[in-house]
């Protein structure tokens, strides 16, 4: 009994705050946010993604899945996917390489502020500006073409080079995925610590040895991560396209645009269906981003 | 000539000189610490010794090899960093392994030797972990595997107690030099903490301002401070102002005589502080203890085993530990007391260094 | 040592000219608008253009809207969140995460198909309905940036401790919310802000979609029907941008829980 009592004191002081916290009632302080998120964005994709299952009455039907593969609206995807995956993949390795002579780079040390306030800026300077400045500086009359054609004699038109091309939307989309790399992967590189270096010098080991059994290991979630972002970035992008191009590029976004103003696919219900096929594909990469990031902070405690 | 032999070393970042004409002589299987105050430099002269700086002048030779151009990596060194350094992306068996596999050497041989390093440290159950699911004391372990596993000729140590509690930092320094000695590498331990230095080391090298204040064993460097830099920072130290007069070893404070062991240098009427350890002064007479002090009690401090007592003398503070006995109860504030001393237990710091004394900058 | 510095100094040299280049060309061509001669003759005829002042105005007013209202669903979530229902923080960053997987595009086609005339909440029936449904738009854009800034901001600074103190001082909790805890995340709330203020400004997708006159559409029609007035106004928008940046390191970074302003953080950081 006299062993017991302290801890029965303990319990009765215990429950003593419970009534304040009024538990039962908290939950409505949520309910704004929920709300908020089920009529604004989970309800209209929800329904989207129910449409794309249904017939315009109503009834199940995968007509709508099987319509997307025409060879028009397959082209448009896979113009999309690699628009999206060389923009990706370029601005994440170029993005690496300035992030990293930044950090690492024993440049002078205002660089930084510098570069990062810079990629703030310039990584949503995206939309309609950025097409007009594209045009201004690689387009038919723009600045670097005329420069290059003066000077050196070198017409990049005439040797197949097309603002409004493959080559020509990447180059653009790389003004704001690489400033979205040097902003998301230089915390991971200001992770990577200096000893880790010194540590596998002092063992033996050479700098390519370092880089292929340490550091690029340690990094390889985030830079995975990092691409999969600017995949989703770019996959989604339509303002600089469009601007750029007008419809005459077709990828999906600007496919979906048409159809939403005109009905272009003769089809309400083939809508719904291009909209799903955007939502799995940039689910998809991000659920693997959330999935690589989480990786790499387990090794950053 | 010694196994691991510095000579005349000095390293300047820009204007500002951070070590200045270092000479040591590491015999094989030596354990040295070098102690000092941050920015005293002895990091830097680790990281030459490593490699990873380049001496602005002078000579590093190892086994007489000349290593002071060589790339870190081709030195065969051992290494334990501050922040254990661990590579997060391996395990505790691929960590340690990781210097034999880029060496080439066989999985075979690496199993073994890991095996044989997780023996030694009693990790060998943390195999397959990897650094984030173990301790700051395993992972600090760990890094020690790592480093002797390649057999290297020399183990450098950088603060490596630092970022632990102080109970393992206890325990570890113990086992490091168990190690150490069941091993015979030749070791080199960077530390501030000064009881670290003196429990652990061989020999003690006391740096300040980039320069070597004083070279010695534990004992020499407690005993016999050569500086008042070194007097102040190894232990704690109360110093009481004396006036000397005439060759004798005598001076006298506030009128009290003292006996010294030695003359103090110098002639005529002058001025000399007089410098006491706390375990120094007794408060009963005993064989040899010719001198006293008197005073008056301004505070003790209960430390368990002993009662550090403040007491006010005419020259100065002086701090006394006496120990604990249950049977009397210590002096309490306020109380005069008698503080006596052996000649041998006093130093006079006067002419023997240019350095201040710094009587608290045990941290 | 040298050699080592060479290879950085080319990279972000190169960075540099290809970052460079597209603005000096669109400044370069914005000048051009007369034949032979520099002139802010392209700037002068988008300023006099009674649709440019409309349409950046009501985007203006758009991203002030979307930021005031963000804030207020935000906020008060976020402490609620970190308060009450610490468990429930990760349902709620993967909700504030979701525009970031489903493209704009998608979201307003599902608006215009959920909210039409004829539906059971008929937002685009009427034209502030239509401006209301904008915002809330606007608002689920910047979601992912707002609540992430915010609640970085809140983990910098106690706000459990915060509260309790507050409490034991008799205040209320209303009060504790908008005299305590968001004086204490302003800088959050401002890098938050600033994010949307961009979106906002550089939207054409879901303005153009709800045919609401906004500065996004009305570039894209210019830019399809004149040669220098877009450049002139890429650089007025890439200057707004510039200004929203200067604004925000200006307020953001005297305010406590700064680090949610990492740019000013990093610089001060540097000796």
């Amino acid at each position: 009994m006299s062993t017991a009592s302290p801890a029965a004191g303990l319990a009765a002081i215990q429950p003593a705050p419970a009534p304040r916290r009024r538990l039962p009632l908290a939950w409505i302080g949520l309910v704004p946010f929920f709300l908020f998120a089920l009529l604004f964005l989970i309800g209209p994709t929800a329904h989207l993604v129910v449409g794309a299952f249904q017939t315009p009455e109503g009834g199940f039907t995968l007509d709508n899945i099987r319509g997307l593969f025409t060879p028009q609206i397959i082209a448009a995807y896979w113009i999309s996917i690699r628009v999206s995956a060389a923009s990706a993949l370029l601005g994440a390795v170029i993005g690496f390489f300035l992030a990293y002579a930044v950090v690492h780079g024993k440049l002078p040390p205002w660089l930084r502020p510098a570069v990062t306030t810079f990629s703030g800026v310039a990584s949503n300077f995206a939309g309609i500006p950025l097409a007009f400045a594209f045009i201004a500086t690689l387009g038919r009359v723009g600045l670097v073409t005329v420069f290059l054609n003066e000077t050196f004699g070198i017409s990049i038109y005439r040797m197949g080079f097309n603002l409004l091309s493959f080559w020509g939307l990447t180059i653009t989309y790389l003004y704001f995925q690489i400033p979205l790399m040097v902003l998301i992967i230089a915390p991971a590189l200001d992770g990577l610590k200096k000893e880790w270096r010194e540590a596998s010098a002092i063992l033996g080991a050479s700098s390519w040895q370092y880089w292929r059994m340490v550091a690029l290991p340690v990094l390889a979630p985030s830079l995975l991560g990092c691409f999969l972002l600017l995949f989703a970035n770019a996959f989604g992008a339509v303002a600089t396209a469009f601007a750029l191009t007008g419809s005459t590029l077709n990828i999906v976004p600007i496919l979906l645009y048409s159809q939403i103003r005109g009905d272009v696919l003769y089809n309400p219900q083939l809508g719904f269906a291009l909209a799903f096929g955007m939502i799995v594909i940039t689910g998809l990469s991000n659920v693997l981003y959330l999935v690589l990031r989480a990786r790499a902070e387990r090794w950053q405690r | 000539m010694s196994f691991l032999d510095i000579s005349g070393v000095s390293k300047s970042f820009g204007g500002n000189t951070v070590v200045r004409g270092f000479d040591l002589g590491v015999r094989r299987g030596e354990f040295i610490s070098f102690l000092g105050p941050s920015g005293c430099g002895k990091t830097t002269m680790l990281r030459m010794v490593a490699g990873f700086e380049q001496p602005s002048a002078g000579t590093i030779t190892i086994d007489g090899e000349d290593v002071t151009h060589r790339p870190p990596n081709a030195r065969r060194i051992g290494m334990v960093f501050q922040a254990y350094a661990l590579f997060p992306n391996m395990s505790v068996g691929d960590n340690v392994a990781f210097g034999l596999k880029v060496a080439g050497r066989p999985a075979a041989e690496r199993g073994r030797r890991v095996d044989e390093m997780l023996g030694l440290i009693k990790l060998a159950h943390l195999k397959d972990r990897y650094p984030y699911q173990l301790s700051g004391g395993q992972q600090q372990r760990v890094a020690l595997a790592r480093a002797l596993a390649p057999s290297p000729r020399v183990l450098l140590l950088d603060e490596p107690l630092s970022a632990l509690d102080a109970k393992i930092r206890v325990s570890l320094r113990t086992e490091i030099r168990a190690l150490q000695r069941e091993l015979g590498i030749t070791t080199i331990f960077v530390t501030h903490d000064q009881e670290e230095a003196l429990s652990i080391s061989d020999r003690i090298v006391v740096m300040s301002e980039g320069r070597i204040e004083q070279c010695g064993t534990p004992h020499e460097i407690y005993n016999r401070p050569r500086t008042r830099f070194v007097a102040g920072f190894v232990g704690t130290l109360s110093l009481v102002e004396a006036v000397a007069e005439g060759s004798g070893a005598t001076v006298s404070v506030a009128g009290q005589p003292v006996t010294l062991a030695e003359p103090v240098p110098g002639s005529g009427r002058r001025p000399v502080t007089l410098a006491f350890r706390p375990e120094a002064l007794k408060l009963d007479a005993g064989e040899n203890r010719v001198n006293a002090i008197r005073g008056t009690v301004e505070a003790a401090e209960f430390l368990g085993s002993v009662v550090r007592l403040r007491v006010a003398a005419p020259g100065g503070t002086l701090l006394a530990d006496v120990f604990n006995s249950p049977a009397a109860p210590p002096p309490a504030p306020g109380e005069p007391v008698t503080l006596h001393f052996a000649p041998g237990d006093v130093f006079a710091l006067d002419g023997e260094g240019a350095a201040p004394v710094q009587p608290m900058a045990a941290e | 040592m040298s050699g080592a510095r060479l290879g950085p100094w080319i990279v972000v040299g190169l960075a540099a000219l290809y970052f460079v280049l597209p603005l000096v060309a669109t400044f370069e061509f914005s000048l051009s608008m007369l034949r032979g001669t520099w002139s802010f003759e392209a700037y002068r005829v988008v300023f006099a253009d009674p649709a440019f002042r409309q349409t950046f105005g009501f985007s203006v007013l758009a991203a002030l809207a979307t930021i005031v209202l963000g804030a207020l669903l935000v906020v008060p979530t976020a402490y609620w969140v970190r308060l009450r229902f610490p468990r429930l923080r990760a349902v709620i960053e993967f909700v504030t995460l979701l525009p970031l997987v489903i493209p704009a595009i998608v979201l307003v086609f599902g608006y215009l198909r959920l909210y039409n005339s004829s539906s059971w909440l008929p937002f685009t029936g009427s034209a502030w309905g239509t401006n209301l449904l904008l915002v809330f738009g606007y608002v689920v854009l910047s979601l992912p940036y707002m609540y992430r800034a915010v609640d970085t901001g809140m983990g910098a600074i106690d706000i459990r401790t915060l509260t309790e103190a507050a409490e034991s001082l008799g205040a209320r909790r209303r009060t504790i919310l908008f005299q305590v805890i968001l004086p204490n995340v302003r800088a959050a709330v401002l890098s938050g802000a600033f994010l949307s203020f961009a979106i906002v400004i550089g939207d054409f997708v879901i303005a153009g979609l709800l045919n609401r006159p906004a500065f996004g559409p009305y570039l894209a029609l210019i830019g399809q029907n004149r040669a220098y007035e877009p450049a002139a106004l890429a650089v007025v928008a890439f200057a707004a941008t510039w200004g929203c940046m200067a604004l925000l390191q200006l307020l953001g970074g005297r305010a406590p829980g700064a680090a949610a302003a990492p740019l000013r953080t990093r610089r001060k950081a540097i000796p």
